[in-house]
């Protein structure tokens, strides 16, 4: 859908001299003191799928702002290039970038950029504008988007009067309303109070799981970028440092300065019960004998252990007492009643903070179930609490 | 030794050449001006005072308030008593037309200097002699170009004029907030679009504080243009000097101050939030208040239809 290439960004008068400099391999420092031009991205390559909520993280001054605006040319790019739906942008002329900009990408800013003059709708409904579209049309659009954002019954009510988590919505609308596949969120929350900026997360999250739309979202914040994104492309002076879902980065943080970042990040919400999967040490089947799978409980040292039905599905525990009564009553297989719910199951995209409380709980380990109730795998307490108490692998600090 | 540079002679040489070059520009522009000025003094003296004066109060009255309508009432009516109604109006007459011209002059400049960074650099060290210049200067080429009269006083008031207007509209365009322009752009807005629509509205309040800085400045150099022979209240100062008659001088004195805070408080509305817009913005409201409210607004809504 987005497909971004070598894309490269000098400020400055020297840009030629600037991109050999940097093409050698020198840092941003280095650049600057010798033609004093700003090295302000540097070869970032990534591609967003469609339906993808892309995050793109850094603190300041790392070049993200700089590296959003070069997706749609508000800042004309140095050097790469940039395509969207397989088009690229900097092979079009002023009026086709326009068109794309106006029907193919969409952005949010920081501090929400409304228009103070015009109604929220107005301002919902500035796309439509821009393209010539009818009253009637734009009216529609625009009181769509406001319904979506949940902020429809502020209609007429012009920015000022508004609270800033408010304005974001107005602006998030405003984005919504253009109906572009491509959304650019320039730190959309980062000017908002804490709770807010939650809100307005959980916003987004439904947003995307209808809406699906490519999503690029800048941020300075790992745990907003832990949350939301796919995948997180780490940026440091204008360069990639780590490009990779946040497990992968959480669990194997490319250096020191990504590091620093996840040894700040509340791992309870980044890790998934798939992050943490391990095979089941044993499993037993409808039908099996009750005098083996005893036998093997005791081999095991386990109290219980999980039953699974002919298509995979989880039916549920046999326990020791209970199976060592089907072998007293002479049972040749076990069946749905020798079986307890002594169990508890999760799904594999849920995060620990979703389930560490259920960990521990019974005889068998928490299990890992697809949609369908078919065994995944399990989590035993150990597996959580190890993940959580790992120290961040760390490159090459002592 | 230092050889003397003959500037002056320079100068004069142009202006010359300029008579003898292009004397129909010269001519057309005094014809328009003549026009101009001659045409809004008889719209303002031929009816009995009293029709304008309830038109002025009427007017601050709607942007102002109750305020500076009675002002308006009491300093006009002062002004009718001291006998110098007509030529307080053809004072008005003559700031009006320049501060017009200096103003669809000074603000399309403003624009461009705001665009285009080349402009700006050039026309900046314009404006600081234009604004550092003595006023009796601009007289001087004013007369070769235009003679004696009403049209060279006009003509240099509106250069004297012009700085204000082209430097705050310009300074309101940088102050519009980047990012609004830039999310603008982020739509997909031309250029045009991005001037009206954005950087015009927003940078209005600056804009309007330019245009009152033009009004007063061209009131302030209307003495100096009764110099020139100008019909109005500067006649009546410069005559007033000339024949050291103090009565006179106070009384023609007093009647530029009363015309200039009057010009002045009505235009300083302009940018602020007037009186009319409060009114509308409250009818506006209550409207919204009366319009029934419906949905539940939190949930997400699919797409319609």
């Amino acid at each position: 859908m987005l497909r971004v290439s070598g894309l490269t960004k000098v400020f400055g008068t020297r840009e030629r001299e600037a991109l050999r400099l940097a093409g050698e391999g020198l840092g941003r420092d280095e650049i600057h003191r010798r033609t004093g031009s700003t090295l302000a991205v540097h070869d970032v390559s990534f591609s967003v799928e469609r339906g993808e909520l892309f995050v793109v993280m850094g603190l300041s001054g790392s070049g993200k702002s700089t590296l959003v605006r070069l997706l749609n040319r508000l800042i004309e790019p140095s050097a790469g290039t940039v395509e969207v739906e397989g088009r690229d942008l900097r092979a079009l002329d002023d009026a086709a970038l326009r068109t794309v900009r106006n029907e193919k990408i969409s952005m949010v800013f920081q501090h929400f950029a409304l228009l103070p003059h015009r109604t929220v709708r107005e301002n919902a409904a500035y796309a439509l504008k821009v393209r010539g579209a009818g009253a009637a049309e734009q009216r529609e659009r625009a009181d769509w988007a406001l319904e979506t954002v949940g902020l429809l019954d502020r209609a007429g009510a012009r920015p000022d009067e508004l609270s800033g988590g408010m304005r974001q919505r107005v602006g998030l609308a405003r984005a919504l309303a253009a109906d572009s596949e491509v959304l650019l969120m320039d730190e959309p929350f980062s000017a908002l109070d804490p709770l807010i900026r939650r809100d307005m997360q959980d916003l987004l999250e439904r947003l995307q799981a209808e809406l699906a739309k490519t999503i690029v979202f800048i941020t300075h914040d790992l745990n907003e970028a832990m949350r939301l994104g796919d995948r997180i492309l780490m940026l440091k002076d204008g360069r990639t440092v780590q490009l990779g879902t946040g497990p992968e980065i959480i669990s194997a943080p490319a250096d020191d300065y990504v590091a620093d970042f996840t040894s700040d990040v509340d791992r309870t919400r980044v890790l998934t019960a798939g992050d943490l999967l391990r095979e089941p040490r044993m499993t037993a089947r409808l039908g099996d004998a009750p005098g083996t799978v005893l036998r093997a409980l005791g081999a095991a040292e386990a109290n219980g252990v999980l039953v699974l039905d002919g298509d995979g599905r989880l039916a549920g525990v046999a326990r020791d007492d209970l199976l060592a009564r089907a072998v007293q009553e002479g049972r040749p297989a076990i069946g749905p009643r020798d079986l307890v719910a002594d169990h508890a199951t999760i799904a594999a995209d849920r995060p620990v903070v979703e389930f560490v409380h259920l960990v521990g709980r019974h005889v068998v380990p928490l299990a890992v179930v697809d949609a369908e109730g078919r065994l995944l795998g399990v989590v035993p307490r150990a597996a959580v609490l190890d993940a959580l108490s790992a120290a961040p692998v760390r490159g090459r600090r002592p | 030794m230092i050889p003397h540079l003959p500037l002056g002679q320079w100068v004069s040489d142009l202006i010359d050449w300029l008579l003898e070059t292009v004397p129909w520009l010269f001519d057309a522009v005094a014809a328009v001006m003549q026009v101009l000025v001659d045409g809004l003094t008889d719209v303002l003296v031929s009816p009995p005072p009293v029709v304008w004066i309830v038109v002025f109060t009427v007017v601050a009255l709607v942007l102002r308030g109750p305020w500076l309508a009675l002002y308006t009432l009491l300093a006009f009516l002062l002004v009718v008593s001291l006998e110098l109604w007509s030529e307080t109006m053809q004072t008005l007459a003559l700031v009006l037309v320049a501060a017009v011209v200096a103003t669809a002059i000074g603000v399309p400049l403003g624009i461009l200097a705001a665009r285009r960074r080349a402009v700006s650099v050039a026309v900046r060290p314009v404006l600081d002699f234009m604004q550092t210049t003595p006023v009796f200067v601009y007289l001087i080429p004013a007369v070769f170009f235009f003679g004696v009269g009403v049209v060279p006083g006009v003509v240099a008031t509106i250069l004297f004029a012009i700085p204000p207007g082209v430097r705050l509209t310009e300074l309101g365009i940088r102050q519009v907030d980047r990012e609004v322009v830039e999310a603008a752009r982020a739509f997909g807005a031309r250029p045009g679009q991005v001037l009206r629509e954005v950087q015009l509205p927003l940078a209005l309040p600056s804009i309007m504080a330019g245009v009152n800085q033009v009004i007063m400045l061209a009131l302030s150099m209307v003495v100096t243009a009764g110099l020139l022979g100008a019909a109005g209240l500067g006649a009546v100062v410069v005559r007033a000097v000339t024949q050291l008659d103090v009565a006179s001088g106070f009384e023609g004195g007093l009647a530029v101050v009363l015309l200039a805070i009057f010009l002045d408080r009505l235009t300083g509305a302009f940018g602020q939030r007037t009186a009319l817009s409060r009114l509308l913005h409250l009818r506006r409201q209550t409207e919204r208040q009366q319009r029934p409210v419906g949905g539940a607004e939190t949930g997400l809504v699919s797409p319609a239809g």
